[in-house]
């Protein structure tokens, strides 16, 4: 793997970094985590160490002060071994601390940015049960009340918002109507712990089993005005922003995931032998991994290079949605041929194949399906203008 | 406590060696190099060190320009100073000894940490030969160290046990596996590394000891053949003994 090119020094020593923490404080315990449905507290705080709680954002609010490429480097190395701890990373820093640092106040960043960063999780609620693709069709609803609002209503799927280290999540709810007629979204800020604001785990997930997921309820929960996120009737609009961001963790995911499947087919096939030969030999075999090769090599350029773009303060919108879909259909292409390589071993847990191939589906799915990132293309390419 | 360690860059353990053109010199085209593994025990003792007697550690490599990155590496795991003695050329163990010598020997250091031996060439004579040149102790593969005061105490490896060996600072310790667990670099500190200073020495004039005159891949071992206990197989293998291997 000559994958060195153009990046600095300290972005590849940043890799091989995490990559050896990766096999070391992760890999040995993956396979039973995911058996258990277990979030590891121990390897959370192992990461939050390392600083990979809060990644992007500047030291001054205990952060590691990375750039994107680097930033979307440690989640790669996460996935590559793990796609549950990547999970969490890519989550808490895209969709947790991203709308904390680029939308809250300084006061808001003060309260929690240092925490976060030492160990502890922030929630990104903007789903709910009748508002996933179509998510301006958001439901839940907040109403003033003196200094006060009160949240009624409910959020799913929400990575990371009931952990025991986790402080909070940033909820998106209705707070009006716009003069235009339609609705005007917000975004607060809402501790756990919070009187009326339950937050339950969800289980039997087929994927990204150590990682935490929730469903939020919101029974009048009183949060101060203080804790609007930036302006009131700015929420949509942050947590799209959010999310075009988000979509590179996404897509990092999705490069780690291939990377990892690609290595563990390739030793298969190399030791496995089928009428005297190893099956890397049988041609259609040999193929296979070509093709997975040809797409790493083309999605790692060009991830690395939409990130690039994000450092120089770009709009990335269509490249990021690109990037997402490319990376999490290649995961999709490679950890299926992972599994094939493997014959009927792919099929059984302790091969580890077969984690690759389920956890992949997520990304095809989460922070926009596939089906969405290419209306974000066709739009953005002119087709419904 | 002034802490001096002794790290060298190395091909990666993973990486696959070929020999140059010129047949006395690796082929370093698309190899990825590191920090030497043993360096990497000496370096996280100097810290451990620090962090209980207070001090600074320097690390320093006698290398080349591009070997800059594994200080880098260094500054990141967090040593607080790092030097290079410059040279491009080729060199031996005793021409690194010399120059390591020439940088401690003005800046008293209380203790000189090497790794047990360099992944690359494996001489392992550069920790012996540098406590000959500074005329102090040289403890060699020690896997466990403690230091009370000035009185250190020393446990090595040995073939089949352990020996423990005390001495008095300042002294020379080379790492062996086992000595300690070392950290990870964490992230900001790795992007913090590349602002930090590197102090450049120019390398003394000292002529090699030895030259490399060859250098060659093990030959692929040949597949074993097991016969069985017959009579008839005895007249096979003094054929094989005499015709294949020509032993006899
Ligand atoms: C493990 C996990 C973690 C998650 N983490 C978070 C989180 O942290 N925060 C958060 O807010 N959300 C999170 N999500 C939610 C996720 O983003 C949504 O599931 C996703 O956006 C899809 O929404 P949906 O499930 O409601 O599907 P739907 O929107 O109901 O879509 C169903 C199907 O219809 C297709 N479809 C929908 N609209 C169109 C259209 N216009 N044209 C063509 N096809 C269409 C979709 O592509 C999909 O195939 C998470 C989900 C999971 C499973």
């Amino acid at each position: 793997m000559s994958i060195n090119r153009g990046l600095t020094e300290e972005q590849v020593l940043l890799r091989d970094t995490v990559r050896k923490f990766a096999e070391a404080n992760i890999k040995p315990y993956a396979f039973e985590l995911d058996e258990k449905e277990e979030f590891s507290y121990k390897i959370s705080q192992e990461m939050a160490d390392m600083g990979f709680f809060s990644c992007f954002i500047p030291e001054e609010y205990g952060g590691s002060g990375l750039d994107y490429v680097s930033y979307i480097i440690v989640v790669e190395e996460l996935a590559r071994v793990d796609g549950s701890q990547a999970a969490t990373i890519a989550a808490l820093n895209s969709l947790g601390v991203g709308p904390l640092y680029y939308y809250g106040n300084s006061e808001q960043k003060k309260k929690y940015l240092p925490k976060i960063s030492q160990g502890a999780l922030w929630g990104f609620g903007l789903t709910e049960p009748e508002a996933g693709s179509d998510a301006g069709n958001t439901q839940t609803i907040a109403v003033k009340d003196g200094n006060d609002w009160v949240l009624n209503g409910s959020k799913i799927f929400i990575t990371n918002a009931s952990a025991d280290i986790t402080l909070g999540s940033t909820v998106l709810a209705v707070t009006g109507t716009k003069p235009d007629g339609h609705k005007e979204l917000t975004c607060f800020l809402v501790e756990n712990g919070t009187p009326g604001f339950t937050a339950k785990k969800m289980e039997k997930k087929l994927m990204w089993r150590a990682s935490n997921t929730s469903e939020l309820y919101f029974e009048d929960c009183r949060v101060p005005e203080e804790n609007i996120l930036g302006k009131r009737g700015d929420g949509f609009k942050q947590m799209l922003g959010t999310l075009d961001k988000g979509r590179l963790s996404i897509a990092a995911m999705g490069l780690g995931n291939a990377q990892g499947a690609f290595e563990l087919a390739m030793n298969y096939a190399k030791q496995r032998k089928t009428f005297g030969v190893p099956i890397s030999r049988h041609q259609v075999i040999s193929f296979k991994l070509a093709d997975i090769e040809i797409g790493l090599e083309l999605a790692r350029t060009y991830l690395y290079d939409v990130c690039r773009m994000t450092n120089r303060g770009e709009n990335i919108i269509k490249e990021g949605a690109i990037a997402k879909l490319y990376c999490s259909e290649l995961a999709h292409t490679a950890s299926d041929h992972c599994v094939q390589i493997h014959g009927g071993y792919g099929l059984m847990k302790e091969y580890g194949a077969e984690r690759f191939y389920r956890d992949q589906k997520l990304l095809e799915i989460g922070e926009g399906t596939s089906e969405v990132q290419r209306i974000v293309i066709a739009r953005s390419i002119g087709c419904f203008d | 406590m002034n802490i001096l360690v002794c790290v060298s860059r190395v091909p990666d353990t993973t990486t696959r060696i070929l020999v140059g053109p010129d047949g006395k010199t690796a082929d370093k085209t698309g190899v990825k190099f590191v920090l030497n593994p043993f360096d990497e025990f000496a370096l996280e003792e100097g810290l451990r060190l620090r962090e209980k007697n207070g001090g600074s550690v320097t690390a320093v490599t006698v290398a080349g320009e591009v070997a800059k990155d594994i200080l880098r590496t260094s500054l990141a795991m967090g040593a607080d100073k790092v030097a290079i003695i410059k040279t491009e050329n080729e060199f031996d163990s005793y021409f690194t000894a010399q120059n390591l010598a020439e940088f401690a020997s003005n800046r008293a250091f209380d203790i000189i940490l090497l790794g047990k031996q360099s992944i690359d060439y494996d001489s392992l004579q550069i920790p012996a030969y540098l406590g000959e040149l500074l005329g102090i102790p040289s403890i060699g593969v020690v896997s466990k160290l403690q230091i009370e005061g000035n009185n250190v105490s020393a446990e090595r490896d040995i073939e089949g046990g352990k020996e423990i060996v005390s001495a008095q600072l300042p002294c020379i310790i080379s790492a062996q596996k086992g000595l300690n667990e070392p950290r990870y670099p964490k992230l900001p500190d790795i992007m913090k590394a590349k602002s930090k200073p590197i102090e450049e020495v120019a390398a003394i004039d000292c002529q090699p000891r030895t030259t490399i005159l060859e250098m060659s891949i093990p030959s692929k071992k040949r597949a074993g053949v097991i016969l069985d206990g017959s009579d008839g197989s005895l007249d096979k293998l003094v054929t094989l003994l005499h015709e294949e291997a020509k032993v006899i």
